[in-house]
């Protein structure tokens, strides 16, 4: 009777019920995500034998990936590559999330924003590709330039990292720009004007202002380009050609093609501890930036 | 704040946000092996030839099933997720939320190679389930941001108030929270359907020697002589996003309409 | 009033959360038929009161009556009580009818009579021919409205209102508390009503609880509560008091004797000294409107005392003076209603204050 009553009781709380809701999507997660991530990680502390793995604890994968000069170059390229890409979609998104939050009507905003989502909505493999075609040999831009007599050899823009960056940048934009755009938003219309009352210009309005209440977004959107344009598998295929590869080729050619479990963990495990390592800065350094907003 | 430059450089960005786009209807129609200028002429060769091809019907079988098998879980799990984190505090609240939304963070490939591990250690062939068991899980984060808002913006006395007037807690959430939510529940499936269907290194990786719509066509991107016909099933995929989308809108307009609300804009 | 069975009962409620103990232990009853305020600051714990009747929140121990039956077993939608929100809580995808008729989806009886109670429901919050109406497209006075009708429509034994008035203007908000006492008079169920406006307590009820801190400090009538607080925290909550350190001379039978700072030697009767002070101080409470200032040859009918005006505040039916007695330092507020050939007052000239013993309340 007591034990049914207490039973009776803690069902009732608050804290049950959220248990309860919860566990089937974080039951979910906990088999498909964190069981398998576990897994990665262990096997990278595991031996490779042919086609098996041997359970028996080593270092030397991680001795083996991280003397690689191959994995070295990979992952810095991949590193800076990324970089570039987020610097890039970050600069150029800047001024569209800045341009519809303050210089496009109310009503007019959700049709811009419809309008920069729609091509984000359409094949992602095609979109890489459509890059192919216009930076390719005799693609859209070099036979445009020859028709027209500018050129007489064909330019060689693929094949390259900035022919990589264009491409993710692309493929990216929106999810730059909506994070930058509801910063933006948030900000109260009445502290530019106060920041104009007390004197300042618009420029430097700007700048001690509306940049500063706009970080959060910033920040936002710089992790959500970066993180997944450095395990991005497509774009160095496609349009590099397979000549400058990323950390994602790598480990699927660990994984996949020459099937060394442990090693490709290991990969695995080094790139998603440089990329968490990577963010965790880069939060540290805009600390100050987050701890203003509510 | 007004700078006129801005403008005219919102247009220079939209056109190339869309200058990949617009090239493919022109070449989905044009009469030449070479995607380049100048254009051949018109056909529809290219759409006859999409059409009768049986492996990439297959692939398009494959990933239907695949994205709304995807889309469906994806969401049923993601409101059971936001509903637990808009209404109840619990311990380790924060982890168990954080542990359901990381693969927002983390590269699809780690996400990919893991599952691969794991389930070709236990034994499960690989097949168009296991695509389904590694888009359910890339899904439900962005299912839970929409599904969050959606819940967020339930005023919780409207379920009080049905409570109140003698329903049961279920004729509650079928009376009044799914109605109130069902805008957010739309667009969460709207948006998990479009992120599977599109997804290709999860597929690539799980899929075994099943087809899906994304790695048919990155496998066929090799060879010069199917482009002309990629080019044509992009454009439908294209035109079919787009009426998927304006579908969406009206919805999200209508539901925001019918409720009083004030249009805050954008899916996302 | 005549002697009326009791509709509420609470026995030694407690509610914590966590550690934050939000009741107190809340004993008091309320009757049936009554028009019942909770009145207190924010955070005082009055809404969750409110709650434990309607069944949304669980009680820590002790236990809650309706109508003499135990409630601590029986869920929100089986109670005999029916709520209005604060935010009202008009369902907004549902016409103004589908809101009201909600609750009379579980009863017995045919479309058609539902119908007819509706639109009865309807017709007596004054909102007749606005059924096919769109709930979000209503005023905020007529969503109080329909919140009403789909409350009352279900015949409930008590009408939980939780600061039913707060979301509207200064005029609409009168106007409605005028219409809510009609209400309630015409239906003549128990109305409990959650409020932190002091003065729509005492319009409208007819006994107010005054909580802080998660417990009841005075239960009485709206007078009662205004004349002779128990408290200085319930009388600086109700109204305006104005306060002077007092000193006890001694006690006598039915009189106490006292030395009043600015005032003197005063006596008063034992009635008057219900206020209990926190703080060991004691001190002497009377209301702005308890005083008169007296103009040249007008003579007190009691008492006077000299002092000078410090500040003069004009509210055009009223003038509010805040005058410093001779010999105290803190100024006291006296309200003097404009008549018609009396000119207001200039601040910084002397004047006479005219008082009696019998508004003081002693606080000690």
């Amino acid at each position: 009777m007591a034990k049914a009553n207490r039973w009776r009781r803690m069902t009732r709380t608050e804290a049950f019920s959220g248990y309860m809701l919860v566990s089937p999507t974080a039951l979910y997660a906990l088999l498909l995500l964190a069981a398998p991530l576990a897994t990665i990680v262990a096997f990278s502390f595991f031996k490779d034998g042919y086609l098996t793995v041997i359970h028996e604890f080593t270092l030397q994968n991680y001795i083996d990936t991280w003397s690689d000069e191959v994995f070295r170059a990979i992952l810095t390229r991949s590193l800076f590559v990324s970089g570039m890409v987020t610097l890039t979609t970050v600069l150029i998104a800047f001024p569209i999330a800045y341009y519809i939050s303050f210089n496009v009507s109310p009503a007019m905003k959700s049709r811009w924003l419809f309008l920069i989502t729609i091509p984000f909505w359409t094949s992602y493999l095609i979109r890489v590709f459509l890059w192919k075609v216009i930076l390719g040999f005799n693609g859209v831009i070099n036979s445009s330039l020859d028709i027209v007599g500018l050129i007489d050899q064909p330019l060689n823009m693929l094949n390259n990292v900035q022919a990589i960056v264009v491409t993710l940048a692309h493929a990216y934009a929106p999810f730059a720009i909506l994070p930058i755009f509801v910063a933006l938003e948030k900000i109260d219309r009445s502290l530019l004007e106060a920041g104009q009352d007390l004197g300042e210009s618009r420029l430097m309005t700007f700048w001690r202002v509306t940049l500063p209440l706009a970080m959060p977004g910033v920040v936002a959107a710089v992790l959500i380009v970066f993180i997944p344009t450095i395990g991005d598998y497509v774009t160095p295929q496609l349009i590099g050609g397979g000549k400058v590869p990323m950390v994602a080729n790598l480990i699927q050619a660990r994984m996949l093609d020459l099937d060394n479990k442990p090693m490709g963990s290991a990969i695995a495990v080094s790139a998603m501890a440089i990329v968490t390592l990577v963010s965790l800065v880069f939060l540290f350094l805009n600390r100050r930036f987050l701890r203003v907003q509510k | 704040m007004k700078f006129p430059a801005l403008r005219t450089y919102a247009y220079l960005y939209l056109l190339f946000l869309y200058a990949p786009i617009i090239l493919l209807p022109i070449f989905a129609f044009n009469d030449g092996t070479i995607i380049a200028f100048p254009l051949k002429g018109f056909t529809v060769e290219w759409f006859r030839q999409m059409a009768a091809n049986t492996t990439l019907r297959t692939a398009v079988e494959n990933s239907l099933i695949i994205a709304l098998s995807s889309a469906i879980f994806a969401t049923t799990l993601g409101i059971f997720a936001a509903r637990a984190a808009t209404r109840f505090s619990f311990p380790g609240k924060a982890g168990i939320i954080g542990l359901i939304m990381l693969p927002l963070v983390l590269p699809e490939i780690i996400v990919a190679v893991s599952l691969l591990v794991v389930l070709l250690g236990i034994g499960v062939t690989l097949s168009v389930f296991t695509v389904i068991l590694g888009h359910v899980l890339i899904c439900t984060p962005y299912a839970i941001a929409i599904l969050n808002t959606a819940f967020n913006a339930l005023d919780r006395s409207l379920e009080e108030a049905s409570y109140d007037l003698g329903e049961t807690k279920w004729s509650t959430f079928r009376l009044i929270t799914l109605p109130l939510v069902m805008p957010g529940v739309i667009s969460s499936l709207l948006m998990s359907f479009t992120i599977s269907l599109d997804e290709f290194i999860i597929a690539f990786f799980l899929a075994g020697n099943e087809p899906t719509l994304p790695t048919y066509i990155f496998s066929q991107l090799r060879f010069p002589k199917q482009i002309p016909m990629i080019m044509a099933l992009g454009t439908c995929l294209v035109a079919a996003s787009i009426v998927l989308l304006t579908i969406a809108e009206y919805f999200r307009r209508r539901g925001i309409a019918k409720t009083g609300g004030t249009d805050t804009g954008g899916f996302l | 009033m005549t002697t009326r069975p009791t509709m509420i009962e609470f026995q030694d409620v407690h509610k914590y959360y966590g550690d934050y103990h939000a009741l107190r232990g809340i004993n008091a009853t309320i009757k049936a038929g009554e028009f019942f305020s909770l009145l207190g600051p924010s955070g005082c714990g009055k809404t969750t009161l409110l709650r434990t009747i309607a069944g949304f929140e669980d009680i820590s121990s002790g236990a809650v009556m309706i109508d003499g039956k135990h409630m601590e077993h029986v869920p929100a939608n089986q109670r005999p009580t029916n709520m209005v929100f604060q935010s009202y809580a008009i369902f907004p995808h549902l016409t103004v009818e589908q809101n009201v008729g909600f609750g009379l989806r579980r009863e017995a009886g045919t479309t058609e009579e539902k119908a007819r109670r509706v639109e009865e429901a309807l017709e007596m919050v004054n909102l007749k021919g606005y059924g096919r109406r769109a709930a979000h497209a209503l005023s905020g006075g007529q969503r109080q409205r329909v919140a009403l009708a789909r409350a009352l429509i279900l015949k409930p034994k008590v009408l939980l209102l939780d600061e039913p008035l707060s979301a509207l203007d200064k005029k609409m908000r009168e106007q409605m508390q005028v219409e809510l006492i009609k209400l309630q008079r015409q239906v003549g169920i128990t109305f409990v009503l959650v409020t932190h406006d002091q003065e729509e307590a005492l319009v409208m009820s007819d006994r107010i609880a005054v909580m802080f801190e998660g417990e009841i400090l005075q239960l009485a009538e709206p007078e009662v509560l205004y004349r002779r607080p128990n408290s200085r925290q319930v009388a600086e909550f109700i109204g305006v008091m104005n306060f002077l350190p007092a000193f006890v001379l001694g006690e006598a039978g039915d009189t106490v004797q006292l030395e009043v700072a600015g005032l003197g030697r005063v006596d008063i009767e034992a009635a008057q000294s219900t206020g209990r002070a926190t703080d060991g101080t004691v001190s002497v409470g009377f209301r702005p409107e308890t005083l008169t200032i007296l103009y040249d040859g007008q003579k007190a009918m009691d008492r006077e005392t000299p002092g000078t005006i410090e500040e003069v505040v004009y509210y055009g039916d009223m003038t509010y003076y805040d005058v410093r007695l001779d010999g105290v330092e803190k100024v006291v507020r006296i309200s003097m209603r404009n008549v018609f050939g009396r000119p207001v007052l200039e601040y910084g000239s002397r004047t006479r204050v005219a008082w009696s013993a019998g508004a003081l309340v002693l606080f000690r």
